[in-house]
């Protein structure tokens, strides 16, 4: 258990093993709250906390956890930790946290995280699985950030709320594109980066 | 140690879920103070926002202070009972922005409770006490010098409350704007109460006389004043809304035809006034024209 390599452990999760791209899980958040890039960035800095602090505390106590209550055991640290997040957003960034609506709630049944724990947490030592919980949280958010970029500036002009697109192109004719906010073209749009990732890495091609 | 026995596998969840609780109700006392600042000042922004629409010029985003904008604008903030009589002041912060006082949704609720149980009693004598125990806000905003009035609604949508602020005008009538808020209405159906295409439909309509005073109907309604567009898809959330409106808008009735009074009295004075001026415009004139002579 001593020989583990942490490059490995944090970078596969964002590019060669990513949960979005590559696993395709939490797809239902990530065309959800990727209209604006604040939103996106929120969520990703949620989930980021979400999968790596459960993914501790449930290694801390994997000696412990009565096998037959395994998921219902992992399910309430899952949801302490989202209730949590919930709350600090609801106090300190009520906006953001009214956007998100729902989507902040059911981080607990984003697949990402629970998958983590099973995969990962139960046999190994807390470092290791708190960063493997960051760097897949970290994967999904970086998904959700590329997604949030392109959603934002070509369905309404700004990045982080400020107008990136000229008023000038607006007048000359340039319209932005309504589809863009709609869930659909997200879907189309997460197709495009899983295609752009895979002919780069041709191993992840299947035959 | 066995951890698959029974005795373990029990004590440990019990411990596990004791433990979660304690450490989320400690949380949740620690942030509520601010959590409730945060609904406090959206509910601010929502009445503010309400009467905002009075005026085009008046814009509202996430730069403005809501607070400072609320004490500037607001020139009576008051309970009344379902008789039209004040009852007693909110404080409206002309001196700490922080001790401004709106309702709750808890407070709306309150209230409603009473409207229905007003609805239900039997007899009228009942229903006149209960009228009394009522604690309906009103405010009243100066928006560049023209006199708004918001009130409140409350109803019960499809899955959790509803709630809204309506502007109306001088005269008590006419809907200046209108804001709408929901617990949790299904996104991209009932939830569009909440959103601009709808909400901007009330401006320009107005309460009418009779059993129902406002209306969400399906339906085009042009010519109509009270009665907006329901939500097509949104049947049960329309109809709550439309329910809400007319169930508190009819208990405002006798406040806001005091307003329409005043201001039937203000426009009459105002015309005397004008006329007044006009002479003693004519006076002068004929005066400065013997002095040229």
């Amino acid at each position: 258990m001593s020989d583990i390599n942490f490059k490995e452990v944090l970078l596969k999760p964002i590019f060669k093993g990513n949960p979005v791209t590559v696993l395709v899980l939490g797809i239902c958040s990530s065309l959800a709250v990727t209209v604006q890039l604040k939103g996106a960035f929120v969520m990703a800095l949620s989930v980021i906390i979400v999968t790596g602090l459960s993914s501790f505390v449930v290694s801390i106590i994997r000696n412990s956890i009565p096998n037959r209550i395994r998921i219902i055991v992992q399910l309430v640290v899952v949801a302490l930790m989202v209730i949590l997040v919930d709350q600090f957003l609801k106090a300190y960034a009520y906006s953001i946290s009214k956007t998100l609506s729902v989507y902040v709630g059911l981080i607990i049944t984003n697949c990402i995280v629970m998958g983590r724990i099973e995969a990962y947490a139960l046999g190994n030592k807390p470092i290791p699985s708190l960063l493997d919980g960051l760097a897949n949280g970290a994967g999904y958010g970086l998904i959700l950030i590329v997604l949030a970029f392109f959603r934002e500036l070509l369905g309404s002009g700004t990045l982080f709320g400020y107008r990136i697109i000229p008023q000038s192109f607006y007048d000359a004719g340039y319209m932005d594109n309504g589809l863009v906010i709609l869930p659909p073209m997200a879907l189309i749009l997460l197709g495009l980066i899983v295609w752009v990732q895979r002919s780069f890495q041709k191993d992840l091609q299947e035959k | 140690m066995n951890t698959n026995g029974n005795t373990y596998t029990v004590i440990y969840s019990t411990v596990l879920v004791i433990l979660v609780a304690a450490i989320l109700a400690f949380v949740a006392m620690v942030l509520q103070d601010k959590q409730n600042e945060n609904i406090k000042v959206e509910t601010i922004t929502k009445v503010l926002t309400a009467a905002a629409q009075a005026d085009e010029s008046v814009t509202i985003d996430e730069t403005t202070n809501v607070l400072e904008m609320y004490k500037d604008n607001i020139r009576e903030a008051f309970n009344v009972d379902g008789d039209g009589n004040v009852k007693s002041e909110m404080n409206m912060g002309k001196e700490n922005v922080n001790d401004i006082q709106v309702p709750s949704t808890a407070d709306l609720k309150k209230q409603n409770d009473i409207l229905k149980k007003i609805e239900d009693a039997k007899d009228d004598a009942q229903k006149a006490e209960l009228r009394k125990t009522l604690d309906l806000p009103v405010f009243v905003f100066d928006i560049n010098g023209k006199k708004v009035t918001v009130i409140p609604c409350y109803g019960a949508g499809l899955w959790g409350p509803i709630w809204g602020y309506i502007a109306l005008d001088e005269d008590g009538r006419t809907i200046d704007g209108a804001i709408f808020d929901h617990k949790g209405e299904t996104p991209g159906l009932g939830a569009k109460i909440a959103e601009a295409p709808f909400y901007t439909s009330f401006k320009g309509k107005a309460f009418v006389d009779g059993e129902t005073v406002f209306a969400v109907e399906k339906g085009k309604h042009e010519g109509e004043p009270g009665c907006v567009d329901a939500i097509s898809g949104a049947t049960i959330t329309s109809q709550a809304l439309g329910r809400g409106i007319n169930l508190w808008a009819r208990y405002y009735q006798p406040y806001l035809k005091t307003l329409a009074a005043d201001c039937m009295q203000d426009a009459a004075e105002e015309t005397e006034v004008q006329a007044e001026g006009t002479a003693a415009d004519a006076a002068a004139t004929e005066t400065e024209v013997q002095e040229v002579k």
